[in-house]
């Protein structure tokens, strides 16, 4: 079992793998070696073998060391065996898990008729005197196999990193042109959009200008029409002189079905809903054909000339609220100034509790009764609290 | 010679108005006819486009990339309504929109924890959590290009570069440079003293403390004031995955307003 050496189980240049066996056991004369099952693999070179449970763990032997090999045939409580009878342990071998054998041996248990086949063609073609493959890098003189074995496999290790960043590199590379050619046609694609587009977007601001300039007679009709051109295109409204807001049927469809669809949920909610809040709520219910953040913006904004019960809000923060009509301010400033006054003082979060609001809108809340002189404030690091104004 | 004046001149000057205003007129009216016809050629291209693309586009973030960028050098934005033909036709619209709706609800859930500010990594490891094995790819370009358009709804949506990455804002905190240089100088360890401030950023003591101390009023940073030493500032946002702790459905739905 000593002419084993620790090995990486890659096979080198020229070695070409004969076969491989699981489930092999390997013994150390009549007795079992330390070595548990493993995958016994033939090359033209060597015979390997690997622990299935510890990748890490393999050794091989050069062929050449095989003086000669027999079958033994099992018997009772014995599993048929290779036994193979070897040279002796040659100067400049290379360290491995035994350091000494008790007889010139070595056992593989479990074996296949066409691996013992195939070791005896190997044996007599004897390729390995053909095509030598490169000597194992010589270790340093360390008695403990564990020691020198790691430095074995830092050598083996940087071999694999060198591969494996050249195959990265030939990947990328090739990836690369391959994305620059995807993005070629890509653009080959584009082309017609591209040109169509461009051209829409021309057209546009020089119809935008004329109407500016005043130059034409162009109607209202035409105007709303424009903006429906623009709209689908996605190209920005120039025209800044805003008749029906930046909207257009579109947008005021749009704010009739939102004042149908959010007159409940305003209700639950205190009058009063962050815009991203019906956002959310908006194109959940939709599911499919959502609103876009502009969308909802400017159908939003026409809902007092459509004299729908619903208002967009604006505080200075910049949140914006979409609030019920009839949820007027100083109903809510009054309010809150009762809640505030109830408990002494509230911070955002309390309030919102209280309300069942968010915690955002609670704090517009409390700003703005801030704002009319109702509240006052006391900020610190702990937070923001109000209390009522007694000033 | 007089130039200008008479009755002669003012008749001609007339006339000139007259067919400016006309040619005016028929040119601007011929363009918008113009446009609509145009308009038709231009979806029948989409048309022939989407036939080929459609699914490339939600599935590709890379195709997607390619997409907004040509779209950025024509001059169109396809995101910006639903009612679009980029959206209509080509789906682009609703795949963002949904995006959006994730956003806000991710920010959301977490804006008790992290005052209203979030890592792009974590965002885009939560949406995608979220979003669960079967749906599409999601870039962060993708993320960033939705949060752009939430931009408008007014709820503080913004991004701040820190790190060679973003943090995103959903809150409408006001942050300025102050405060962005001193979240970047906390992105390194997840946490910032007085003394650093005045160290890296030769920063007067008042002034790191009253940067500090708006971030904590925010709450978006935390006082650990038992730390060996000085007193440090933790940022939520840049707690990384071995000091922070997932949020469970219950807690959320305990936190969400």
């Amino acid at each position: 079992m000593d002419r084993f050496s620790w090995s990486n189980g890659l096979l080198e240049i020229n070695e070409t793998l004969v076969i491989q066996q699981r489930g092999v056991r390997l013994y150390d004369g009549d007795d079992k070696a330390k070595m548990d099952l493993g995958v016994a693999l033939l090359s033209t070179h060597r015979l390997i073998w690997r622990d299935i449970k510890n990748h890490e763990c393999c050794i091989a032997m050069p062929l050449s060391q095989i003086i000669y090999f027999e079958e033994q045939a099992a018997g009772i409580g014995k599993s048929a065996k290779i036994v193979i009878h070897l040279h002796q342990v040659p100067a400049n071998k290379e360290p491995g898990p035994y350091q000494y054998s008790k007889t010139d041996m070595a056992l593989f248990c479990c074996f296949s008729l066409q691996f013992y086949r195939r070791l005896t063609e190997e044996m007599t073609k004897k390729r390995w005197e053909n095509t030598p493959v490169s000597q194992p890098i010589p270790t340093g003189t360390g008695s403990q196999a564990g020691k020198t074995r790691a430095v074995g496999i830092v050598g083996i290790e940087r071999k694999i990193e060198e591969k494996r960043k050249e195959t990265d590199k030939n990947i990328s590379e090739a990836f690369e042109d391959l994305s620059k050619l995807m993005v070629k046609v890509r653009k080959l694609s584009f082309l017609s959009i591209d040109i169509c587009a461009k051209e829409m977007v021309e057209l546009s601001r020089s119809i935008a200008n004329k109407i500016k300039d005043k130059q034409g007679d162009i109607t209202e009709d035409e105007t709303i029409r424009f903006k429906a051109y623009l709209l689908s295109m996605g190209i920005a409204n120039p025209v800044t002189r805003e008749t029906h807001g930046s909207g257009t049927h579109y947008h005021m469809q749009l704010a009739k079905q939102l004042g149908d669809m959010l007159q409940a949920p305003l209700e639950e909610r205190g009058g009063m809903m962050a815009l991203t809040e019906v956002y959310c709520l908006v194109n959940r219910a939709r599911g499919m054909e959502l609103l876009s953040p502009e969308d909802l913006v400017n159908a939003c904004k026409m809902f007092e000339s459509l004299k729908l019960p619903l208002r967009l809000r604006v505080f200075d923060s910049g949140v914006m609220v979409v609030q019920l009509q009839s949820h007027s301010e100083e109903e809510m400033i009054a309010s809150a100034l009762d809640n505030v006054s109830e408990k002494g003082s509230l911070t955002a979060e309390e309030f919102a509790k209280l309300l069942g609001l968010s915690v955002l809108l609670s704090k517009e809340r409390l700003l703005l009764a801030e704002k009319m002189g109702h509240l006052c404030r006391d900020d610190s690091v702990e937070g923001l609290r109000f209390y009522p104004n007694l000033f | 010679m007089r130039r200008g004046v008479g009755a002669g001149a003012i008749a001609k000057k007339k006339l000139a108005e007259a067919k400016y205003k006309e040619r005016g007129t028929v040119l601007a009216e011929d363009q918008i006819v113009q446009m609509s016809k145009q308009l038709e050629t231009f979806k029948t291209h989409l048309e022939e486009f989407a036939s080929k693309h459609k699914q490339e586009i939600r599935k590709n973030p890379q195709f997607r990339v390619q997409f907004q960028e040509m779209c950025a050098t024509i001059g169109v934005d396809p995101l910006a309504s639903g009612k679009g033909f980029w959206s209509e036709m080509l789906g682009v619209g609703d795949f963002y929109y949904e995006l959006g709706v994730q956003i806000i609800e991710v920010c959301l859930a977490l804006k008790h924890r992290n005052g209203g500010l979030i890592t792009l990594d974590e965002l885009h490891q939560r949406v995608l959590k979220g979003r669960g094995k079967y749906a599409q790819d999601v870039s962060q370009d993708d993320l960033v290009r939705a949060i752009k358009k939430l931009k408008v709804m007014g709820n503080g949506f913004g991004m701040i570069p820190v790190g060679g990455s973003y943090l995103v804002q959903s809150v409408p905190a006001e942050l300025n440079m102050d405060h962005t240089v001193v979240l970047q100088l906390a992105e390194k360890k997840g946490y910032v003293t007085v003394s650093e401030i005045k160290d890296s950023l030769k920063w007067e003591k008042e002034r790191a403390c009253h940067v500090l101390d708006h971030l904590l009023k925010e709450g978006l940073a935390w006082l650990d004031s038992q730390a060996a030493g000085e007193a440090q500032y933790w940022l939520p946002a840049l707690f990384s995955e071995l000091t922070s702790r997932d949020v469970t459905p219950e807690e959320a739905n305990q936190m969400t307003p």
